[in-house]
Parts: C-alpha cells; sequence; structure tokens
C-alpha cells in the first residue's frame, strides 16, 4: 500500500504531466527541500578591486560542508550555463549562509561576471560540497602554501579555527592542538585577497605569516623553504595554487620524504587545435578513432561503427546530440569551438550536435 | 499549386547556381549576427515565458475550480486555453527545435522537453524537426504536404477520397494533436502492415505515444474535474478543458495550415532535387515554401513566431524571439533576387489555404472547366470520375485537363 504522501504525490504528478510537480513548486520556492540545489546570493562583498566574497543561502537540502572544501557552482553568463568550483572560506556559520571568495580572472568568462557583475538576488545552482583538503581535526603542526586565490581553502580552514569577530581574533578550544604557519605568494601587495584578514591572524599569535611578494621579493625560490620554516620536517603540508607551483612542491617533498596535500581546481588545460581535428574517444562504445578537423563527429563515428544518433546531418534538426564529455569540437559551419572541462561545465557533459561538429584536439563522447 | 519544375514559369530560373550559393552565404551572415549577439536577455525572455505560462495555466486551473459560475468558467477557460496554445507553440515547438539548447540548461534543453501533446516529444523530433524541415515541400517526402490524408498540390494524384478532405482537414483541426500523434508514427502506413509482422520499433514508439495520451487525458479529463468536485465544478471543468484543447487544436491547425498551404507557395519534384543539394539550394527551397502571417506581436506570440515561417524555416534552430529582427533582412534579400515573400494577415492565409484544400478536392481542371451553364453535365462527370473506376477517371481527367488548357490559351488570346 502506498503511503498518504505517496498517494498525493502520484495525485500531483497526475495532474501537472508532463511537468514534474518539482517544476511548479520551483516557481514558488525554489530553495525548498527536495528541489534541485540552489542558492540565492544575499551579497557581493569586494574584497579587493578585483575579488569579491558571495554570501549565499543556499537550499534547504544543502548537507554543510568542513572548511578546505570546496563547491561546484553553477551560473548563466550571457545566458550559457557555466560550472566553477571555488573553496568554501569559512566554517559552517550559524546564520546558514555559505560564502565563497571569487578572484576576477583577466578574460576569464564566469569569474568576473561572479565580482562585478552579480547582483543580491540572483539565482545560481549549487552542488554539495566536496574535496579531501581538510584539516585532521586531532590538530598538529600545519604548514600551508598558498599562492594567489590559493589561499581561498585555506582561509576556510583558519576561519574555522580562529573566527573573526568585532572584538579580535578568538581562538576556541578546538585551534589549541593546531599549530599553524602560512607562506603566502602573490605577485603584489594590494592584490592578496584576505590580506587584512590573514594579517590580523597573525597578530593575534593566531599564525606564523610569511608573506611574499613577487614585485618586493622577486619570484619565490622552493629551496628557500626550509630557511623560512625550520621546523618543515615535523609539519604537514597543504598546498593550494597554480599547477606550477604544486608540481614544484611535489618534487621538493617527495625528495625530502615530506608529507603534501595539495588542491587543484583545474585538470590540465584542453588543448584546442582549430582544423587540425584529434583523438576521438566514444567511452561507453569503447572505440577510438584519429579524426580530421574537416570531418563531422557523425561520419567519423559511423565510420568507425558506432551506432551514432542521428538525423538531418546539417545542423537542424537536433537529433544527433550527445554529451561532449571532455574535449574541444568546432562548428563546421562557423568554427566556434566548444569545450567540455570536467570540474567546470556540466556535469554530464556539454551537449553538442555531431553532424556540424568536427574534433577540435582530443575529445571524449559520452557514446 | 504545382511542383516548380513543371510550372510555365518557374520562379527560380532567373536564378544562376552562382546566386544560388550567394544566397547562401547571405543568409549565413544573417544567422550567424544572431548568434554573435545571443545572450542573457535572449535566456531572460525564454524564462519569462515559460514562467508566464505556467503561472497563467495554474490561475486559469485555480479559477477553474469555481466554474460552477459562468464568468469563472469563462475566464479560466480562456486563461488555459492561451495557457495550452503558448506551452505548444512558442515554448514546447521551438524548445524542441533546439532553439535554446546552447543555454545548457538541462530543464529548456531539446533533449528533455515533453510537452502537453498526444505526440511525444521523441515521435515529434522525428516527424517534424527532422523530415519536414529536411525535406520541406518535395511531393513525396515531406509528409506534412497534407499529411498522408489530404491533397494539397496538383502532382499529387486525384481520387475520390479526396471530396471530403474539407470535411477531414476540418475533424483533423478539431482533434489536431491526435492527428500530430497518429501522423507522427505513420499509422496509416503501419496500420496496414499485418498485426505480427509491424516492426519493433513502431510497436515501442506506438505504446509510448498511447501512454502519453492516457496521461494526457487522464490530467485533464479525470484529475482536474475530480479536484474540483468537492466545488461542485466537476462538469464545467471537464468542459473547460475540452474546450482548451479543442482551441488550442484548432488554433494550431489554423497556423500550421498558413506555414505551407497558401496559394503561391512552392512545392517540389523529387527527382529534381539533387542527391547532394548544396547549403544554398536548401535555403532557396525553404525561402519558395514557406509562408507568413503579418501582424502584431501578440500574433508572433500566439503563434509561437510561425508567423515568421519563413525565418523558422531558414534557421529553425535561431531562438524564436529573433526572428522578428531577422525579418526585414530576409524580406531584402528576396527582393534583391526577386523571389517572391508571402506575407499575409491571417484570416486572409488561413481562407487561402481553406481555399486550396476546397479546390484540390476536386480533379484538376475540374473547377476550372465549369460554369453555370454546364454544372449538371460537370456535377455528372465528377459523379462518373468518383464511381466509375480508375479508367474512367484517368479518361476524364485528361479530358478536362485538355478543356481547361484550351480555355486558358483563348483568355490569353484574347
Amino acid at each position: 500500500m502506498p503511503t498518504v504522501s505517496e498517494a498525493l504525490m502520484r495525485v500531483a504528478e497526475a495532474a501537472v504531466t508532463p511537468l514534474m510537480p518539482a517544476d511548479v513548486l520551483d516557481l514558488f520556492d525554489p530553495l525548498r527541500k527536495g528541489a534541485d540545489l540552489r542558492a540565492r546570493v544575499v551579497a557581493v562583498q569586494p574584497e579587493t578591486a578585483d575579488a569579491a566574497t558571495l554570501l549565499l543561502k543556499p537550499g534547504k537540502d544543502w548537507r554543510g560542508h568542513v572548511p578546505g572544501q570546496f563547491l561546484r557552482l553553477g551560473v548563466d553568463v550571457d545566458g550559457v550555463r557555466h560550472w566553477r568550483a571555488y573553496s568554501l572560506t569559512h566554517g559552517p556559520r550559524r546564520d546558514g549562509l555559505i560564502s565563497v571568495t571569487v578572484k576576477a580572472v583577466p578574460d576569464g568568462v564566469v569569474s568576473p561576471y561572479l565580482v562585478h557583475g552579480l547582483r543580491p538576488g540572483a539565482l545560481v545552482h549549487l552542488e554539495q560540497a566536496d574535496g579531501e583538503f581538510v584539516l585532521p581535526p586531532e590538530g598538529g603542526k600545519h604548514l600551508f602554501v598558498t599562492a594567489g586565490s590559493g589561499i581561498t581553502p585555506v582561509i576556510g580552514m583558519l576561519r574555522n579555527l580562529f573566527p573573526a569577530t568585532d572584538a579580535g581574533v578568538l581562538r576556541p578550544g578546538r585551534s589549541a592542538e593546531h599549530d599553524i604557519v602560512v607562506l603566502h605568494l602573490a605577485p603584489s601587495r594590494p592584490e592578496t585577497i584576505f590580506a587584512r584578514d590573514l594579517a590580523a591572524l597573525a597578530e593575534a599569535g593566531a599564525v606564523r605569516l610569511i608573506s611574499h611578494y613577487d614585485d618586493e621579493h622577486g619570484l619565490f625560490d622552493l629551496a628557500r623553504l626550509t630557511e623560512l620554516v625550520p621546523d618543515l620536517a615535523e609539519r604537514g603540508t597543504f598546498a593550494c595554487g597554480p599547477a606550477g607551483l604544486l608540481d614544484a612542491l611535489e618534487t621538493h617533498h617527495e625528495a625530502l620524504g615530506l608529507p603534501l596535500t595539495t588542491e587543484r581546481f583545474r585538470a590540465s588545460f584542453v588543448g584546442v587545435d582549430a582544423g587540425e581535428g584529434g583523438e576521438v574517444v566514444f567511452d561507453r562504445s569503447g572505440v577510438s578513432i584519429e579524426a580530421d578537423g574537416a570531418t563531422s563527429l557523425l561520419d567519423a563515428g559511423e565510420a568507425a561503427g558506432v551506432l551514432m544518433p542521428s538525423g538531418c546531418r546539417m545542423g537542424i534538426c537536433f537529433g544527433c546530440v550527445v554529451p561532449l564529455r571532455e574535449g574541444a569540437v568546432r562548428d563546421l559551419r562557423n568554427g566556434a569551438v566548444t569545450v567540455a572541462t570536467p570540474g567546470e561545465t556540466a556535469a554530464g557533459g556539454v551537449p553538442i550536435q555531431t553532424c556540424i561538429s568536427a574534433a577540435a584536439g582530443r575529445c571524449e563522447i559520452d557514446l | 499549386m504545382t511542383v516548380i519544375t513543371k510550372k510555365p514559369v518557374n520562379p527560380i530560373a532567373h536564378l544562376t547556381p552562382e546566386d544560388i550559393e550567394q544566397i547562401g552565404i547571405e543568409l549565413d551572415a544573417i544567422r550567424q549576427d544572431v548568434l554573435d549577439s545571443r545572450g542573457a536577455s535572449d535566456a531572460a525572455y525564454i524564462r519569462r515565458i515559460v514562467d508566464t505560462q505556467r503561472r497563467l495555466e495554474l490561475a486559469s486551473r485555480a479559477v477553474l475550480l469555481g466554474s460552477v459560475f459562468p464568468p469563472a468558467w469563462i475566464l479560466g477557460t480562456v486563461g488555459l486555453s492561451v495557457a495550452k496554445i503558448l506551452e505548444n507553440m512558442e515554448i514546447g515547438h521551438n524548445v524542441m527545435h533546439g532553439q535554446w539548447d546552447w543555454m545548457r540548461d538541462p530543464k529548456i534543453h531539446s533533449t528533455t522537453w515533453e510537452w502537453d501533446n498526444a505526440s511525444t516529444a521523441e515521435g515529434w523530433k522525428h516527424s517534424h524537426n527532422e523530415v519536414h524541415h529536411t525535406y520541406t515541400n518535395i511531393v513525396g517526402k515531406d509528409n506534412d504536404l497534407g499529411y498522408g490524408i489530404m491533397r494539397v498540390d496538383e502532382d499529387q494524384r486525384w481520387h475520390p477520397m479526396y471530396l471530403g478532405q474539407p470535411l477531414w482537414n476540418f475533424i483533423n483541426a478539431c482533434f489536431f494533436e491526435y492527428g500530430i500523434a497518429a501522423y507522427d508514427l505513420e499509422l496509416g502506413r503501419n496500420l496496414r502492415v499485418p498485426k505480427d509482422k509491424r516492426s519493433e520499433e513502431f510497436k515501442r514508439r506506438a505504446s509510448a505515444t498511447l501512454a502519453k495520451i492516457r496521461k494526457q487525458a487522464t490530467k485533464d479529463y479525470v484529475v482536474h474535474p475530480l479536484l474540483a468536485a468537492p466545488f461542485g465544478a466537476a462538469l464545467p471543468t471537464l468542459v473547460a478543458n475540452f474546450t482548451a484543447n479543442l482551441v488550442r487544436n484548432l488554433w494550431s491547425h489554423s497556423v500550421i495550415m498558413c506555414g505551407h498551404f497558401p496559394e503561391g507557395v512552392e512545392t517540389f519534384e523529387r527527382k529534381a532535387i539533387p542527391a547532394n543539394e548544396t547549403r544554398g539550394e536548401w535555403y532557396v527551397r525553404q525561402m519558395l515554401g514557406s509562408a507568413n502571417i503579418s501582424g502584431s506581436k501578440l500574433m508572433h506570440l500566439m503563434t509561437g513566431n510561425l508567423s515568421h515561417q519563413i525565418e523558422h524555416h531558414l534557421f529553425p534552430d535561431l531562438p524564436s524571439n529573433r526572428y522578428a529582427e531577422v525579418a526585414p533582412k530576409v524580406q531584402a534579400l528576396f527582393e534583391k533576387y526577386d523571389l517572391s515573400y508571402h506575407q499575409a494577415p491571417l484570416p486572409q492565409q488561413v481562407y487561402s489555404a481553406w481555399h486550396r484544400v476546397v479546390r484540390l478536392s476536386l480533379p484538376n481542371g475540374w473547377l476550372e472547366t465549369t460554369t453555370v451553364t454546364n454544372a449538371p453535365q460537370q456535377l455528372k462527370l465528377l459523379y462518373a470520375m468518383s464511381t466509375k473506376g480508375p479508367k474512367v477517371r484517368r479518361a476524364a481527367q485528361a479530358r478536362l485537363e485538355q478543356t481547361a488548357r484550351r480555355r486558358r490559351a483563348e483568355a490569353a488570346a484574347a
């Protein structure tokens, strides 16, 4: 026997088909329990000239997070949905809000919009917090190496340990077991996100801060690490920043046999070779072929024996649309390049029309 | 109409192959302009339309709970009719064309959309997007030419069955959504196949369509009347739902008839279409094979911008809200290449389309050769053509066409 709520749900479904009851409820309460995870923008607080903290009220199904974790945020820029990962810059808050700090990347698509274009009241899409970059709860001695906006997950951890109040930085009991050094690298002083917070934490004696600004101190040399942090061997290192820094740290720590946890946001960059073609992998079919830049993925796939959905074969019927999991394709009609980057574009991939798309570098198709 | 290759004056005879390719390049440029400027305001447009449609439908259904009071019945029925029209025309049809896929919003995407119609999204996308939009107006290839039940072109051979087509057309208009569902399934052709020999694909799609019809009918004719029953409004609600579906069917049928059936719209011969038709040639076929409805912004919205049928057929995947700004550029291109841009107000186009349905229900030449004085003989001839088998029909047909030709020649000489 169905329960009363199940029966009611069936009636609701029958009353709104072909929509789902959720589509109707979304009109009134997009943040309710059971809805797709979304958040309402409460405030956009400027941090520096090109960085801002977004204060978000998440939907009722938000499961919370551990400081240092990141979340994937889906926003519509120029009408197109984009997904990006951002670190949560605080511990769980009493008001239930969450915040992420975003630095506008020059020539970026999403970050400049979040910093300069997003307005309070807007809805954004969310995924639950994720990531292994979290402090061990039992405490210990740590070194944080952060560069540029890589400071954001670290700020999350520090704010949770040492909440900042009007009366100054607090040092609750849970922070007593942690001994923390922060080495922060940035191109120059004013661009440092959370510079004030870091300085305040250092002044309060909560952490030992080593700031390194390229324009003042020259490019940072990893060989100086043991000199700046004499007890490096006793510390666990957490690093977040550009791939170059993380790769160098990995080599450095491996040579010394030291533990290292890193946080990377971007998968390796997708190579775009317009007109050059590339390897095309049909994931589920287990087929991999070399396609040139002038042959449609539909033709190439069919020639390789892949069961491709198709229709008009001229770009009008949308019968051939399949998800591009990773990689880049070029529109044969106008050369427009579509890129799918796991972690940045939609989780299931970016839907593309195979009949008018050719490979522009390596690509993976969900077929 | 007659396929253009058999016309005394072929409307594209003056175009060189280079002209045709140039038309293709210029149309591509118009398309690219829209793609380059497509953005947040377009996304806001479709979201606003979807939001408005859903609120209108909910509000109308709420009002119908009180439909024992006639003013509430009228208000609710009008609202529901408008909501259903918007849902099918400006939203469903266009979303399923992939016009909004660029937003990458899984909630408004051709691969996930399902509409309030007896036809399944899958069936519609095949018969409409793929067959009709690719083979537009090619006799024998584009089933939209008469939907397989009507004769809308001189080059479709006359059969006595077509005498009833004004009636079939009216019945089809009233139950258009079911007509479309049957048509998407190619029901006529498939039902002629013995039951045990029907393809698995047909059986799967037929049962999906039946399930869809059951769901839609349950919603309109069972669930909502029952919800209204406590207010004593079960029957008025049922009638209101039926009326709204009828209004939506009549409206969408009229709009769609205006797209390709008005007099002057061209059709094409299957064997005259090259195997590897170029983009330019395809564009020209779309230009000649469609007709527009002129009117207000509200008219464009309620037709789902199919009032810009020509622009829609040239650029089926451009967002519908942009057809209006593209139309003057397209029209200028028609003028530049001396082609006929068919555009008229709705009543005129509906009349023209119906006129063709009636005219072609009769054998070619019959109406032309009939006068008041010879009417009795002509009726006798028609009766003979309808009852005496194919041989008599062919002979009489030849005579009719001969007489019609002679009359045309005499008229021209005079």
